[in-house]
């Protein structure tokens, strides 16, 4: 009667968008996620008050921006988690072109607040690190190339996305930015391992790599003095590192306690690089295994959950931002025990850094985007196959 | 594998045949072909993914481990290799001929505040002036506050009240770093000869303690070589000799009005000297800044019987008078002529009274005639003078240890004339230091055989080479017996000690040229026992006044006679010289009463 007065209520087509995405996100690796924000959050409570006392700022400045670029990094992430893993490839693929131009442009307009490597924009507000950027639109744009060049007839992907990995590549290595440089090297590795590369291709890459590291010893000072030091046996305990591995025998198991740390006064890259060796003398052993556990929790549930996916290009997409992301994670944690050679990598959500997190927002937004649930097609495989056979 | 194709004729014709379009099968057969490749990349990939995630989870296992490994293993206490790099603060004692302490090191504590550690730098700073009233609080303040400033050293070191109250401020950015300071346990008594230290390389952990003047500067290496570190610096000075001059040569410079006095006390056969003490002085411990103004030989830090040179007057008539003795030019029975004035070109040389007409060289020696030493002098003449002199040591700086001896040069005429040499004969035109005078009277009076003077003790003294003959040398002890049992120097008789010696006043020179009239260097130099010499000793006073008679006397008779004579008194049952008792006749008449 109601539909015969008022005429039918308009049918949705499909279910509303946020019941869907709540029902089909990655929840634990999403609150894995979360959780590591908020203790990037409580380290920078302990790490970032010396730096700010330094700089002649409140104790608590560097706190308050992290809090501010944290915001936005998870409102980042949210909102590219929503969007359809085709919407995030079109807007990948717009953004890297942004990105690459962005790269080019750097030797002329950037700058490089004296560190050494020309990295940054300058907006004065803030400063912008475009090879942060790059990561997931380089991924989503190289699994795009990859996965169309699966198809029967399709264009030469993977070729052609392994000639803009080596621009992408030498472009980073004139900054000179290695790491960045090595992870996006490895993030085109995986995918294109997890595409099927024979095998034979990657022990040539391989050996590639292993060449050209060696022609970076021999011809980067910048290069070869980090490498020296980490096969020298004995730590200089003047070094950052001599201080992070000092740091993280004085925390023991359960730390030396809140705010009584003292590596944070003698390390310049307390808040960033080496802010695990904070967490590990103020908390202890504690903390740092479950930063470890949250970030295997990601990487390792990521991967199953692709396991699982049909689309190649999701397939791919979602492989390589969960192994950027872990990496990454990985190389810094590994430098602060010393099990790798000291190189400047940020830890993913928790060290501070606007650029660092912003970019980290969006690409496990749109990881959580690849890994979402979604119906892959094995019922009609079944009764496809049950047709046929 | 074997490719199906995409279009089979098989297919292909009957569905023409029907009039299908043939592109739906070619269409069909690529989806499946699709389907198969996808498929297939689905189980590879599957695989992968598998390895990959073993591998990541893996990986983060083996950070989680290494790092409970690390938490587990004790920390190493981290140090600074370079900080104590290089410093050592190992440096040998001194001590005298008896081995008793001169300088020693004490652990002590400097302090210094690192800012960033402070709690509250207002308060820190104000306590610290209470308890240096030297310190400032604002300033001490302004340096804490100063931005950037990381390190600031406030004092070089401290005492232990000091460092407990420094403890009790409770500022944690206030740190002690321990070292080693020079330790001077007898203060004043041979401050000239010590000179002092101070600290060279500082760090948080160590410091350098470098000699800065005296024995501490010129051995510095010796005591800083790590090789002879437990090893003391044996000094040929005995310490209670030296207090006992310190203390006479003192009370006499009181006691004469001088404004600096100087004692030289030197084993005669071996060239060591016993006590060397030089008014006014100095704390080592404490040594005070070189004196930026007024005149650097009046400053408590000069060296009166090494850095000073002065005409040193009648003393030198023992040189004219050796000379001539041991060239045989005349024996102490020769007679010369003292008629005065002697007058030379525009130059006149007086006595000091009027001694007649003639006197034998003895006499010349015992009333100190200027005019005889300088007849006498004219006999051997410049050069043959030169000679002499300088076989005594007297015409270059001393080999003693101390680095100020180096930069004592005599002085000396430019053009050594005949009339040089008649006022050398008597002291004046020439300036030598005591130490100088010291050496060149044990030369001539122990036998003939030169010493070098010096401060370290030794056991192998090789004798050095001959300047007089035996006989010249005992025939000038007895001459210089004479001066003080019927001479210049009677003051000088000590009882049981047959001193001998000579006098000396000198009018001291002007800065600009010529003589005071009022202003003396008075010396008295001698030997003891005279018939078999073991010591000698130099006494002089810078303008000294003996205002007890009725008219100021200024001559060394009445001023640095009756110091050395006391110093004698009081050294020499120190030095271990029995007293010679003259023993009454066993033929003498004794008056005996019942």
């Amino acid at each position: 009667m109601t539909e015969m007065v008022y005429g039918s209520v308009p049918m949705r087509a499909g279910e509303p968008v946020l019941p869907r995405w709540w029902r089909t996100i990655d929840k634990w690796s999403m609150s894995a996620i979360l959780l590591l924000f908020a203790v990037g959050l409580l380290l920078g409570f302990a790490a970032s008050p010396p730096l700010a006392t330094r700089n002649g700022l409140d104790p608590f400045y560097y706190v308050q921006r992290q809090a501010f670029f944290g915001g936005m990094a998870i409102v980042a992430m949210l909102f590219t988690s929503m969007l359809s893993p085709v919407m995030i490839r079109r807007l990948s693929v717009l953004g890297f072109l942004a990105v690459f131009a962005a790269l080019v442009a750097l030797p002329v307009l950037g700058t490089d607040f004296g560190k050494g490597a020309v990295r940054w924009f300058s907006l004065g507000f803030v400063s912008v690190q475009p090879s942060e950027f790059l990561k997931p639109v380089f991924v989503v744009s190289m699994a795009w190339m990859m996965a169309a060049g699966q198809e029967v007839g399709g264009p030469p992907g993977k070729r052609l996305s392994f000639l803009i990995t080596g621009a992408i590549v030498g472009l980073l290595a004139y900054q000179p930015d290695f790491g960045q440089a090595a992870l996006v090297l490895f993030g085109w590795a995986v995918m294109y391992f997890v595409a099927g590369a024979p095998f034979v291709l990657l022990t040539v890459l391989a050996l590639l790599t292993t060449g050209g590291g060696m022609f970076a010893y021999n011809n980067s000072e910048h290069f070869a003095r980090r490498i020296d030091g980490f096969l020298s046996p004995d730590v200089d305990p003047r070094t950052q590192l001599g201080y992070a591995a000092n740091a993280i025998q004085e925390g023991g198991f359960f730390g030396v306690g809140v705010g009584e740390g003292q590596v944070k006064w003698s390390l310049p890259d307390a808040h960033t690089d080496f802010i695990i060796a904070v967490a590990a003398e103020e908390y202890g052993l504690i903390l740092v295994l479950l930063i470890i556990a949250l970030y295997a929790l990601v990487v390792v549930r990521s991967l199953f959950r692709l396991m699982r996916e049909r689309d190649p290009f999701i397939r791919l997409a979602g492989t390589g931002l969960a192994c950027i992301f872990g990496v990454q994670a990985m190389i810094n944690m590994g430098v602060a025990v010393r099990l790798l050679p000291a190189k400047g990598m940020t830890l993913p959500f928790v060290s501070y850094g606007g650029s660092s997190l912003i970019a980290g927002g969006i690409l496990v937004g749109m990881l959580l985007a690849m890994t979402r649930t979604r119906p892959q097609g094995e019922i009609g495989d079944i009764l496809l196959r049950r047709g046929r056979g | 594998m074997i490719r199906t194709p995409l279009r089979p004729l098989a297919r292909i014709l009957p569905a023409r045949a029907r009039g299908d379009n043939p592109d739906a099968i070619e269409r069909e057969n690529l989806r499946l072909r699709l389907e198969a490749t996808r498929a297939r990349a689905r189980v590879m990939a599957e695989g992968r993914l598998l390895v990959l995630g073993v591998l990541f989870f893996t990986a983060f296992s083996v950070i989680g481990a290494r790092m409970g490994l690390m938490a587990a293993s004790q920390p190493a206490e981290p140090q600074s290799v370079a900080a104590t790099d290089g410093i050592s603060s190992q440096r040998a004692d001194i001590v005298d001929r008896r081995g008793r302490l001169l300088a020693t090191n004490l652990v002590t504590n400097a302090l210094y505040a690192q800012p960033p550690l402070m709690v509250d730098p207002a308060r820190a700073a104000r306590a610290l002036a209470a308890i240096f009233p030297d310190e400032n609080a604002e300033r001490l303040l302004a340096r804490f506050t100063q931005p950037g400033r990381k390190f600031i050293w406030i004092r070089k070191q401290l005492s232990p009240e000091q460092m407990q109250a420094v403890h009790e401020i409770g500022e944690p950015g206030l740190l002690f770093g321990p070292r080693e300071m020079r330790l001077y346990p007898n203060g004043k008594l041979a401050a000239h000869v010590l000179g002092g230290a101070r600290f060279g390389r500082e760090s948080v952990s160590a410091a350098e303690v470098l000699g800065v003047a005296g024995i501490e500067k010129a051995q510095d290496d010796r005591l800083r070589d790590p090789a002879h570190a437990d090893t003391p610096l044996r000094l040929s000075l005995d310490l209670s000799v030296q207090a006992a001059m310190r203390d006479v040569l003192s009370a006499g410079m009181g006691l004469m009005n001088a404004k600096g006095a100087t004692a030289v006390l030197m084993d005669i056969h071996t060239g060591e000297i016993v006590s060397l003490v030089s008014l006014p002085d100095f704390d080592p411990n404490n040594r005070p800044a070189v004196p930026t103004s007024g005149d650097a030989a009046d400053s408590p830090l000069f060296n009166r019987a090494v850095q000073g040179v002065y005409e040193l007057g009648s003393t030198f008539k023992v040189f004219a008078i050796a000379e001539a003795l041991d060239e045989g030019l005349v024996n102490p029975e020769t007679v010369i002529d003292t008629s005065g004035p002697l007058t030379w070109g525009r130059f006149r040389i007086r006595d000091f009274h009027n001694y007649g007409p003639q006197m034998t060289v003895t006499e010349v020696l015992v009333k100190s005639s200027n005019i005889g030493t300088a007849r006498v002098a004219l006999q051997f003449g410049a050069d043959r003078q030169r000679a002499f002199l300088d076989k005594l040591g007297l015409l270059t700086p001393t080999p003693l240890e101390l680095v100020e001896a180096g930069g004592a040069k005599p002085l000396l005429p430019g053009n050594w004339s005949e009339l040089s040499t008649m006022t050398i004969a008597y002291g004046h035109g020439m300036s030598v230091s005591p130490v100088h005078l010291a050496a060149a009277y044990a030369s001539v009076l122990n036998g003939g055989l030169r010493v070098e003077p010096t401060l370290i003790a030794r056991t192998d003294i090789t004798p050095g080479p001959r300047v007089v003959s035996e006989a010249t040398s005992a025939r000038m002890r007895t001459m210089l017996r004479a001066v003080v049992t019927r001479g210049t120097a009677s003051f000088a008789e000590v009882p049981g000690y047959a001193v001998a010696g000579k006098t000396g006043t000198a009018d001291k020179p002007k800065p600009g040229g010529g003589y005071y009239d009022a202003k003396v260097i008075a010396t008295f130099a001698g030997i003891f026992p005279a018939h078999d010499p073991e010591y000698a000793i130099v006494v002089t006073l810078d303008e000294p006044v003996e205002s007890a008679g009725s008219e100021p006397r200024r001559t060394a008779g009445w001023t640095a006679v009756p110091v050395a004579a006391e110093a004698i008194r009081r050294v020499a049952p120190l030095l271990g010289l029995r007293p010679e008792i003259e023993t009454a006749s066993p033929f003498a008449v004794t008056a005996v009463r019942n």
